[in-house]
């Protein structure tokens, strides 16, 4: 089963991730239009990609924008989630290890204990917006089911993986559940709201251009 | 009753049809009509095809629910934190379930639609500016009143105005012998104190053509004047054009696409037959946001942009008083507290959040920002057509709260407002609340405090 699931399974659950995010992207910006959406995205694409940079770059930096600082606690959850659910599963030496064996490819890992902080620190912020989804009457009343089984499935991804590191008895169960858990979410990314992980980008490029082509970024930048 | 005779799916074309409207006081007869009114739904769903592309139809997807734009609502904080009032569950319980149910919804759930786009939205764009994804819940909504406008659900008031742009190309009847008539015997009466100030009307290539609101020209003619001595001291060469003086657009609020083509075709042919250098807007917000930000695309225009450059009041009284062009006379300078209202057509949704501090430089002692200000700042509470409409009164009343604590909190006791909208809410704030505050356009500060050259000095 653990094979199979790191053989050749693996490589069509990431065939399905990069190529269905791409597509969803390649489809996001053909799908624009200047008409429609009323922003001048070619005539004036100097002013826009000012204002797509801008509005990237600023939400990706913690307490970067004026509603990062209005939520700094949710804030920090927010970043503290994100940042390991981006940088140990890119980093962690089991996983560039096995990355390495299958296609060659090589990059620098982190440290264990970094990697087992991060996760940790992500599952328990991941806890705390779950608890804020239900705490909060206005998160509340937008939740459904979906929002919560993402949520389910990604802290279920955290946890085993964490408790795959630390080589106890059971370690076979928590690494499969893991490694199955990692394909769930590379084969729902493209069609579910992880697609995020790619549309982030293009909606606050859009936004961004929006900004810097027609409101006001051709005389100033907007405050983000 | 699948269309009634005052509430249908076809816009006012006649002045007849017109009239008719204006006489159903209150708009009694014609949300009665709305009752009976039938949903399209196939047209609703083909529309929906047609013109829900990428950025909309992304943005219902993705929307995290994660509530961030909940306190970046005026509207969900005064209605107490009702959850109901969270920007993304106002759209998403609407066009989301439009989209949904492929357009199959019922009269009922129309009318709440319309309540909710008209009522509890005033696209004044700071949700989207909150939210991680870039998610403008009042780009959404303008574009379900589109909708809703198509399939007839649209405020009373906003038929009507826009039936006036339709017939008038003016937010009111206004015709234009009315408008020139108006200048005309306007000038007259002011020249008894300013012996050659004149209202150039059709001047070609002159540096300045000047639009307006309506309004202006049918219930403060002296906002004109006001602006011909400016620019008479200023020594502009200046000119309005006699027919697309008018930059105004209901049509936008009521969702009515068609009417702000043709609204802003008949500006844009103005500028380009009399071919001025630049062209200045009134203290206007949302005639500003109609004629300078969207009009371009509603009339095609590919660069985004009007046929010649446009400026808003703001913009050239900053420039005037920085030029030296304007000078004002420092004994005569505010000397009470005051605060300016940055209003979002201008500042969020333009860019122009310096103009006015550098105004209030000149002419203020004692200039307190708001909090928050600039792009950041709240709507006044009536943007978005909720000033106008009758059915939404009380729903105004209570928006409106929210711009009375951030005037209290600056503890000033004047507010300048430079936009019609802005100031009217303002000026029902003052009569709903009474907080002993003053609210004023910019004109009327200027003109009190100008200094004038010797040789435009009215004779002893
Ligand atoms: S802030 Fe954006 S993503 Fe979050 S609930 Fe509001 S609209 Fe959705
Ligand atoms: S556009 Fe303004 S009024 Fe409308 S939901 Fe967003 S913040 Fe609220
Ligand atoms: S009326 Fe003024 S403050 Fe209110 S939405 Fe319009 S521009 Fe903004």
């Amino acid at each position: 089963m653990y094979a199979l699931l790191t053989g050749p399974l693996l490589w069509f659950s990431f065939a399905v991730f990069f190529i269905g995010l791409g597509v969803r992207v390649v489809l996001y910006f053909r799908g624009l239009d200047w008409r429609l959406d009323r922003v001048a995205y070619t005539t004036q694409l100097p002013y826009g990609l000012k204002g797509a940079w801008r509005s990237v770059y600023k939400w990706l930096i913690p307490f970067g924008t004026h509603s990062w600082r209005e939520k700094p606690v949710f804030t920090l959850a927010f970043f503290v989630f994100h940042i390991g659910l981006v940088v140990v599963p890119l980093f962690l030496e089991g996983h560039v290890v096995m990355i390495r064996n299958g296609i060659g490819l090589s990059w620098p890992t982190l440290p264990q204990g970094l990697a087992d902080f991060l996760a940790i620190a992500a599952f328990l912020a991941g806890v705390g917006i779950g608890i804020r989804r239900f705490a909060l009457p206005e998160v509340r009343i937008l939740t459904d089911f979906k929002d919560v089984a993402l949520l389910v499935l990604t802290l279920t991804l955290l946890a085993s993986g964490i408790m795959a590191a630390r080589h106890t008895e059971s370690y076979m169960t928590w690494l499969t559940l893991h490694v199955l858990c990692g394909h769930v979410v590379l084969l729902a990314a493209p069609f579910t709201k992880l697609a995020h992980i790619a549309l982030f980008f293009c909606t606050r490029i859009q936004l961004g251009m929006d900004f810097g082509i027609k409101r006001g970024g051709m005389k100033t930048n907007f405050d983000w | 009753m699948p269309e009634g005779k005052l509430c249908n799916k076809k816009p006012v074309s006649t002045r007849e049809e017109l009239d008719a409207l204006l006489a159903d006081s209150n708009g009694r007869q014609y949300y009665a009509e709305m009752e009976q009114l039938d949903v399209d739904s196939d047209a609703l769903w083909a529309t929906i095809q047609k013109t829900m592309k990428s950025r909309l139809k992304t943005w219902l997807e993705i929307c995290a629910h994660c509530g961030l734009c909940a306190d970046s609502c005026f509207l969900y904080t005064v209605n107490e934190k009702d959850p109901t009032q969270v920007p993304s569950y106002k759209i998403q319980s609407t066009l989301g379930e439009i989209v949904r149910r492929k357009g199959k919804v019922s009269n009922e759930f129309m009318r709440m639609c319309m309540d909710t786009a008209w009522s509890k939205c005033t696209c004044c764009n700071r949700c989207g500016t909150y939210c991680p994804y870039g998610i403008d819940m009042g780009v959404m909504f303008s574009y379900l009143r589109g909708l809703l406008h198509s399939q007839g659900f649209v405020p009373w008031e906003l038929k009507i105005g826009s039936g006036m742009h339709r017939l008038f190309r003016a937010q009111m009847d206004v015709t234009v012998e009315d408008f020139v008539d108006t200048c005309q015997w306007m000038v007259e009466e002011a020249q008894e104190e300013w012996p050659c100030l004149e209202i150039p009307i059709d001047k070609e290539d002159a540096d300045i053509v000047y639009m307006i609101n309506a309004r202006e020209a049918k219930h403060y003619p002296e906002d004109i004047v006001e602006a011909a001595i400016l620019f008479h001291i200023a020594g502009e060469n200046w000119t309005m054009p006699s027919v697309g003086w008018e930059m105004t657009s209901l049509a936008m609020f009521a969702g009515d696409w068609e009417a702000c083509k043709m609204q802003v075709e008949t500006i844009y042919s103005a500028m380009e037959r009399l071919r001025p250098k630049r062209m200045v807007a009134t203290e206007c917000g949302h005639a500003y946001r109609a004629t300078v930000i969207e009009g371009p695309y509603w009339a095609g225009r590919p660069d985004g942009k009007p046929p010649v450059e446009c400026i808003h009041y703001v913009e050239w009284v900053a420039e005037a008083l920085e030029t030296g062009k304007l000078k004002i006379d420092p004994t005569k300078k505010i000397k009470e507290p005051v605060t300016v209202q940055d209003s979002c057509n201008y500042v969020r949704n333009a860019g122009l959040r310096e103009c006015t501090r550098i105004i209030m430089k000149h002419i203020a002692e004692d200039f307190r920002e708001m909090a928050p200000c600039k792009e950041h700042n709240y709507c006044c509470g009536g943007g978005g057509g909720f000033n106008g409409i009758g059915r939404y009164r009380k729903q105004r009343n209570i928006a409106l709260k929210m711009k009375r604590e951030q005037i209290l909190a600056t503890g000033a006791k004047l507010v300048v407002a430079p936009c019609h909208n802005c100031w009217d809410a303002i000026r029902d704030l003052e009569e709903e609340y009474q907080i002993g505050i003053k609210w004023s356009f910019l004109k009327p500060l200027l003109i009190k405090m100008v200094e004038v050259p010797p040789h435009l000095r009215p004779e002893e």
